[in-house]
């Protein structure tokens, strides 16, 4: 209990602290790479919800952040902008307008229940099938995205939501996820599905229910997936379907991966790690376009230092870099050692 | 009648096209347990070679074998980057870097090519047509037909006579069995991916014949399709995942033919719900494999 207690205080306090000295440096492109790390911390805790407790790879998580961050905009988008950025909406949404903060409330839920009535009967599946059918639907649903035109106005860029984001919410979102991720990893739900990522028959036949335990701990991580997608879009306040396809997926799943997929702690070492080199590259990128040494723009360099880490990752320390104990736990056994040693 | 035949020649050339997709992506994973993410890229690669050999001067033909080599490059490449390093790990894991290698390659024709299309030489005979029995239709439809007709010819041929062929349908029953019996797990591997690439490199010719120029994410959507196909078909069989592409041609088809206009933007999204659907009612696909085995 008390490790996880730890656990959840030091990577909350280290979300903190990334908040203060962001307000203390006070630069303005620090706060816009604080706040997407937040956001990012939001979905991959969500993926780590679902993937690492299951063990179970989905790649449709990055589509139900889609689907909270339209359900929120068709929300909040004010009154008399949806003539113009939504032009061909259902009269009975278009007199709606919430408070930008509902509205992502709402895009959540709605992003898990969507989950709830879709991935159900593909709980049953494991290993390839799953990840198969999670890819398929990701397409599916990035289809439905790109084409459904009343509600997401097509491949086109939907603008207009009100910018609501602010660091402090989007850290405190952060907070929250990390807390409800630990408080689920260790919930009874959280030990039986586990038990069934390490041994899927004995976990069978001790009784575990698996696709039903599945199945709570996907609509969980589509729920912080919504809430995430929406929180981006009140961060961004214009984007299209294209945002939210195998580009995102691949940064978040890396994030995920190279910090440990098994552990909270992973997933939040992971997007701060991620994020600073993805920033970093892409700084790089840009100072090299800028300095026009190339004749051509310099594209997809981030991507592939991305990719070649995961791959060395994998290789080198397949768990990722916190691969079965939290942070708490490794601290506490080592001041256990420390109190064995000292008399 | 017309319809009927016209009907029939769409149905072979697409389903020819998607049945050699499918068969490469299914031979590495009847073997390995590997869905292998970067096969799409294989296509791409195939297409870049014959971009950059555009000014070279050498005949078609010469040039479509360098691209299809390219792709055979390729595909091994994807063994020894992404696969035999984390071969021994989880599945998971062996998902992730094929999924990276994927990206890598994607973003590597990015940075050092470009991300606008880049036009690709074709011969004079892709783009021409001809009619028969009333019906007219492009050569290259024809052309992908008795291609696919050649290379599934050779390819079971390939599967029932040789040793190699043997050797590898003995893997994929029983990897370790198989080991035990001599039979060389790196070498069996390798020849996996090689087959996929130069499945992959023949499609690749085929499926860009119909666009004429190659984007760095041309290949997501032949891996899709070799996708849907295989787990329609059954994801441990070669049978099956040829089934799956003459299906999956099937049903594009009529799905062409029949939907209205403004459902048919939709068609990816149906097809998509469908594989959901078949997955479930069939979670090994309409062609059971042989029985699965350990890959280490």
């Amino acid at each position: 209990m008390i490790k996880n207690l730890a656990t959840v205080l030091i990577l909350a306090g280290l979300i903190a602290l990334l908040v203060v000295a962001t307000e203390v440096v006070g630069v303005r492109l620090f706060d816009r790479i604080a706040l997407n790390l937040c956001i990012a911390l939001v979905l991959v805790l969500g993926l780590q919800v679902f993937m690492g407790n299951s063990g179970i790879l989905s790649f449709a998580h990055i589509g139900f952040m889609g689907i909270g961050a339209y359900t929120s905009a068709v929300l909040t988008i004010p009154v008399q902008m949806k003539g113009m950025s939504l032009p061909d909406l259902y009269p009975i949404v278009a007199g709606i307008q919430l408070s930008p903060y509902f509205g992502m409330l709402v895009g959540g839920l709605v992003a898990a229940a969507v989950a709830a009535v879709v991935s159900y009967p593909l709980m049953r599946l494991s290993d390839a099938a799953a990840v198969i059918t999670s890819f398929a639907l990701l397409v599916v649903l990035y289809t439905v995205m790109t084409h459904w035109s009343e509600v997401t106005n097509g491949p086109r860029t939907l603008f207009g939501l009100p910018k609501a984001t602010t660091l402090s919410l989007a850290a405190g979102a952060a907070i929250l996820a990390v807390i409800a991720a630990v408080a689920f990893k260790e919930s009874r739900a959280g030990l039986l599905l586990r038990s069934s990522r390490d041994d899927e028959v004995a976990a069978g036949a001790m009784g575990v229910h698996i696709p039903r335990l599945r199945w709570q701990a996907f609509i969980l991580s589509a729920l912080f997936a919504g809430i995430g997608g929406a929180l981006w879009g009140h961060f961004i306040t214009s984007f299209s379907p294209k945002a939210f396809f195998l580009k995102e997926t691949f940064v978040i799943l890396s994030m995920l991966v190279i910090g440990g997929a098994n552990t909270v702690t992973g997933a939040v070492i992971g997007a701060f790690i991620v994020t600073a080199v993805f920033e970093g590259l892409r700084a790089t990128e840009a100072a090299i376009n800028q300095a026009q040494i190339f004749s051509e723009q310099v594209v997809g360099l981030t991507e592939i230092v991305l990719a070649l880490a995961m791959i060395a990752v994998l290789a080198l320390r397949p768990g990722g870099l916190f691969a079965t104990h939290e942070i708490g736990a490794l601290l506490s056994r080592r001041m256990r050692k420390k109190t064995e040693d000292s008399p | 009648m017309t319809t009927f035949l016209q009907f029939l020649i769409d149905v072979l050339s697409l389903g020819g096209a998607y049945a050699l997709m499918a068969l490469g992506l299914v031979i590495v994973y009847g073997i390995l347990r590997l869905v292998n993410f970067a096969y799409g890229e294989l296509i791409m690669v195939a297409g870049y070679s014959m971009y950059l050999m555009s000014g070279s001067g050498l005949p078609w033909l010469a040039m479509a074998a360098v691209a299809v080599l390219m792709a055979v490059a390729a595909g091994i490449a994807t063994d020894y980057v992404a696969f035999r390093p984390v071969r021994a790990k989880s599945v998971t894991a062996v998902l992730i870097t094929s999924f990276a290698f994927s990206a890598l390659l994607q973003n590597a024709a990015l940075l050092f090519i470009s991300p606008r299309p880049r036009n690709v030489p074709l011969p004079e005979i892709f783009s021409e047509t001809v009619q028969f029995a009333g019906v007219i239709t492009p050569v290259r439809n024809l052309i992908t037909i008795a291609a696919a007709l050649v290379l599934l010819a050779l390819f079971s041929w390939l599967m029932r006579r040789t040793v190699i062929g043997i050797a590898m349908r003995a893997a994929a029953t029983n990897f370790t069995m198989a080991r035990m019996l001599g039979v060389p797990a790196n070498l069996i591997i390798s020849t996996a991916f090689a087959i996929s690439g130069l499945l992959a490199g023949v499609v690749a010719m085929l499926w860009i014949g119909r666009i004429g120029a190659v984007v760095p994410g041309i290949g997501l959507e032949p891996l899709l399709i070799a996708f849907i196909a295989t787990v329609i078909g059954g994801m441990r069989s070669l049978q099956g995942a040829v089934l799956g592409g003459f299906l999956l041609a099937f049903i594009d088809t009529t799905l062409n033919f029949t939907l209205p206009q403004d459902l048919l933007k939709f068609r990816d999204a149906f097809t998509f719900s469908l594989v959901i659907l078949i997955l479930l009612w069939r979670p090994e696909g309409l062609v059971k494999g042989p029985a699965s085995g350990q890959r280490t």
